[in-house]
C-alpha cells in the first residue's frame, strides 16, 4: 500500500516548508488518475502525523477529475474509468488533468499563548 | 457543521469533489480566528522527483542506461535477468540492484552470475524509492558505459507511482497470469516503454490469450513495445537483447 509512503511524504513535505509550526488543517489535491485513493492516504495520514506539527490536523481532499484530449480527433472528453480510450477508438490521448498529486495548502494551527488567554479570559 | 460546504472542525477528513471555482457566497468565514493559510501548491513526491532527477543525471553523466523491471511476484525477473547476465555479461558490463522486502536470496542467484549486485531490502514497503536506488548506485559504482537493473519489488500497483530516474521502464508479465492484467493495472502499463510477455514455453499448458493480451496493453499505451521470452528456454531472447542495445544506442 503506497498511501502510507505518500501520506509519509505529505508530513515530511509540510514539516520541512514549516519547520516548528503546528497545523490544523491540510488540503491535497488527488487526482482520479494519480493512482492514489484517497480514502486509503485518511486511513494512513493519522499515523504519519503522529509525534510531529500535524499530529490530529485534518485532512481535506480535494479530487480533481481527469480530463483527457485525443490525439486522433482532438477532442476533449472525461474518462469514465482508468482506461483513457476515446470514443472514436484512439488510445492515444494527453492528460489534462487529473494526474495531480499536490498539497495545496495548509491552516496552522491557533497560537498556543492565544488560546491560554482565551481559557483565562473565559 | 457549515451545512454549505460540510466542513466540521471535529472531522478528521473530508472527502469533497473539486470545483474550478469555489462558492464562498454563503458567507462562512474559512479564515477562522487564529489560524493562518499557507498555501503551498507542491508536488507531495516533490523529494522523491528531485532525487530521481539526480539519479538520471548522475547515469547521464556516466552514460549508463538503467531499466526499472517491474512485475507482480514469480512473473520470472531474477531467472530474465541470470540469462541475460549469462548471455551477455562477457560483453557488456551489467550491475544489478535488487529490491525484496526480504532476504538477499536474489542477490545471491545474480551474484552467481559473476555480476555487481547490490540488494536493497524495503522492510513493510512495498516498492522501490528514488532515494533507495540512488544508495544502490552509489554503492554498486557502476562504470562508464554499463547497463544496470534495477528489479524492483515484486507489484503491479505501488511502483508505477514511483520515479527512480531510469532510462525506461520494463514490465514483465507471465503467462501465468491473466492475459487481462493490462486493463487491471493500467497505471503500470501506462507507465512502461516495454512489456516482456515472460514464460512462453509454458503456453500449450495454460489458457492464455497472448493476442488479447498485446491488445488490452496497446489500449492502455499505443506506444508500448511487446515481446515474447521464455527466460528459461531461451525463446526471445535475442528480440530482447536488441531492444536492449536500442536503449543503449
Amino acid at each position: 500500500m503506497h498511501e502510507l509512503s505518500i501520506a509519509a511524504a505529505v508530513v515530511e513535505q509540510i514539516t520541512t516548508r514549516l519547520p516548528g509550526t503546528p497545523v490544523s488543517l491540510v488540503r491535497l489535491r488527488i487526482g482520479t488518475l494519480s493512482g492514489v485513493v484517497p480514502s486509503a492516504v485518511e486511513f494512513c495520514f493519522s499515523l504519519a502525523a503522529a509525534g510531529t506539527t500535524l499530529e490530529g490536523a485534518v485532512l481535506e481532499i480535494e479530487q480533481v477529475p481527469a480530463r483527457c484530449r485525443c490525439s486522433a480527433c482532438d477532442r476533449e472528453f472525461q474518462p469514465h474509468d482508468q482506461i483513457l480510450l476515446c470514443e472514436c477508438g484512439s488510445a492515444r490521448v494527453t492528460i489534462l488533468a487529473g494526474a495531480d498529486l499536490q498539497i495545496a495548502s495548509v491552516d496552522t494551527a491557533p497560537c498556543r499563548s492565544e488560546e491560554t488567554a482565551v481559557e483565562e479570559h473565559v | 457543521m457549515c451545512e454549505t460546504c460540510g466542513c466540521d472542525d471535529q472531522a478528521k477528513s473530508r472527502l469533497i469533489e473539486w470545483h474550478d471555482v469555489h462558492d464562498d457566497s454563503h458567507g462562512h468565514p474559512h479564515q477562522h480566528d487564529h489560524t493562518h493559510t499557507v498555501t503551498l501548491q507542491t508536488r507531495v513526491l516533490a523529494k522523491n522527483d528531485d532525487l530521481a532527477d539526480a539519479n538520471r543525471r548522475w547515469l547521464a553523466e556516466r552514460h549508463i542506461v538503467a531499466l526499472n523491471l517491474m512485475s507482480s511476484p514469480g512473473s520470472g525477473k531474477t531467472t530474465l535477468l541470470e540469462r541475460t547476465l549469462d548471455e551477455l555479461g562477457s560483453t557488456l558490463a551489467i550491475a544489478v540492484i535488487e529490491g525484496d522486502q526480504e532476504t538477499t536470496l536474489d542477490a545471491e542467484r545474480i551474484r552467481a552470475t559473476g555480476a555487481r549486485v547490490v540488494q536493497v531490502n524495503t522492510g513493510a514497503g512495498c516498492h522501490l524509492d528514488a532515494p533507495m536506488v540512488g544508495a544502490g548506485l552509489r554503492t554498486l559504482q557502476p562504470p562508464s558505459e554499463s547497463l544496470v537493473f534495477i528489479e524492483n519489488v515484486g507489484n503491479l500497483v505501488c511502483p508505477a507511482l514511483f520515479d527512480l530516474g531510469e532510462t525506461a521502464k520494463v514490465v514483465v508479465i507471465s503467462v501465468t497470469e491473466g492475459a487481462d492484467k493490462p486493463l487491471k493495472y493500467p497505471h503500470m502499463f501506462r507507465s512502461a516503454d516495454l512489456v516482456l510477455i515472460n514464460k512462453v514455453d509454458l503456453l500449450p499448458y495454460v489458457d492464455f490469450d497472448v493476442t488479447a493480451c498485446v491488445k488490452a496493453a496497446l489500449t492502455i499505451n499505443p506506444d508500448l513495445d511487446a515481446i515474447q521470452i521464455s527466460a528459461t528456454e531461451g525463446t526471445g531472447m535475442n528480440d530482447w537483447y536488441a531492444w536492449l542495445r536500442r536503449r543503449r544506442s
